[in-house]
């Protein structure tokens, strides 16, 4: 917390915004907020089944395929490499924002364009990882994995993978296609036109939030 | 410096961006990223040490990667104060929803053991592995 409100200014007096920052801004944190308490019910809804089942199968069991190699067993190596990209277009994004606070378009669009290809790589990952899954058994309805001890486990596993990384894939693709729409904005010169790059940071606050999400998806799924 | 923000009332930060805090911010969220799966790995080859303390250590590691990313990616450890609040404490309902629906979905645990007897014996009852790369192949898929 750098910028504590000064003494003896008055924030609630009227005259400027008592959070000194832009309307778009200040709605775009709330949606985020709302978002959150979203992806927040579907997570303790899925940790409430899990404390509720006798057992769970090993994530170290399901999760332990990589592309190319074939059947050779790598523990969580293929969830790190989407973790590490996502974590990657996070960092690109705030150096979009940094550019854009600049006024600097061309390098606005070159991160933009890098935050782009992150999140379709990532989504590239997702759907390797769910066709793979899909062909070894898994899908709604389906489990073919059986518990870490040896029990016969139930469809919740699979139902609550799907549903909540399918979520949050679908969150990733809107991020991808807000970003793309910033792109072109960009390239077209509107926010030269409007005097500030505030929408690079909406969509950089929005993008930051997808990353922040798989961060509990992963230790939800991959970790716990 | 622009003017088209004066009158709408708040004061914009000049070159408050420092790239070497956001580069800082990526190499801590990696590290603890690969910190994280060193301990899964060790823990899935040895079983080292208890799963409920891991899962301990992975939620506070969980939580201080959301920390940065909210602080530094999203900026909101530079905003002020007021706005952080209006954040922060909304976000302080998941302590509640946590503790209560982990203990009703022990509870509901606990009671399924004792009194529904088909779940307890499921919960005996060892099965082999389902044949995966048989069941549910698709031609064409993988």
């Amino acid at each position: 917390m750098a910028h504590t409100v000064p003494v003896g200014q008055k924030w609630w007096s009227g005259g400027k915004s008592p959070f000194n920052v832009e309307y778009g801004k200040l709605m775009m944190w709330y949606f985020l907020m709302s978002d959150a308490f979203t992806f927040g019910a579907f997570l303790i809804s899925y940790g409430t089944i899990r404390f509720s089942s006798s057992s769970w199968p090993d994530p170290n069991q399901v999760f332990r395929s990589f592309p190319v190699i074939g059947q050779m067993s790598v523990p969580l190596a293929f969830v790190s490499l989407m973790t590490f990209i996502l974590i990657m277009s996070s960092v690109t994004m705030v150096m979009a924002v940094g550019a854009g606070q600049m006024h600097d378009r061309k390098a606005v669009m070159k991160w933009m364009f890098l935050t782009i290809l992150g999140g379709l790589a990532f989504l590239g990952c997702q759907a390797w990882e769910w066709t793979h899954l899909y062909g070894e058994g898994a899908w709604w309805g389906r489990n073919p994995f059986i518990n870490i001890d040896q029990t016969q486990s139930t469809t919740n596993f699979t139902n609550y993978f799907f549903t909540i990384t399918g979520f949050h894939g679908f969150h990733v693709f809107s991020g991808v296609i807000i970003n793309i729409c910033m792109l072109i904005k960009t390239w077209r010169g509107d926010f030269e036109k409007t005097g500030h790059y505030l929408m690079i940071e909406k969509a950089g606050l929005y993008w930051h939030f997808v990353d922040l999400v798989w961060v509990f998806v992963f230790t939800c799924f991959y970790l716990l | 410096m622009d003017s088209s923000h004066t009158t709408t009332g708040f004061e914009k930060e000049k070159n408050s961006f420092d790239t070497k805090a956001i580069w800082k911010t990526f190499w801590i969220l990696l590290a603890i990223t690969v910190f994280e799966l060193i301990v899964a790995i060790i823990y899935f080859e040895t079983h080292f040490f208890p799963k409920h303390i891991l899962n301990g250590v992975f939620v506070i590691m969980t939580l201080a990667k959301a920390f940065f990313i909210v602080a530094e990616f999203m900026h909101l450890g530079h905003e002020i104060r007021n706005l952080v609040m209006t954040i922060a404490i909304p976000a302080c309902l998941f302590i509640w929803f946590l503790v209560a629906f982990m203990w009703d979905g022990s509870s509901y645990h606990e009671l399924r053991m004792r009194y529904d007897g088909y779940q307890f014996e499921q919960s005996k009852t060892k099965v082999k592995p389902v044949e995966h790369k048989e069941e549910g192949k698709k031609p064409g898929v993988e």
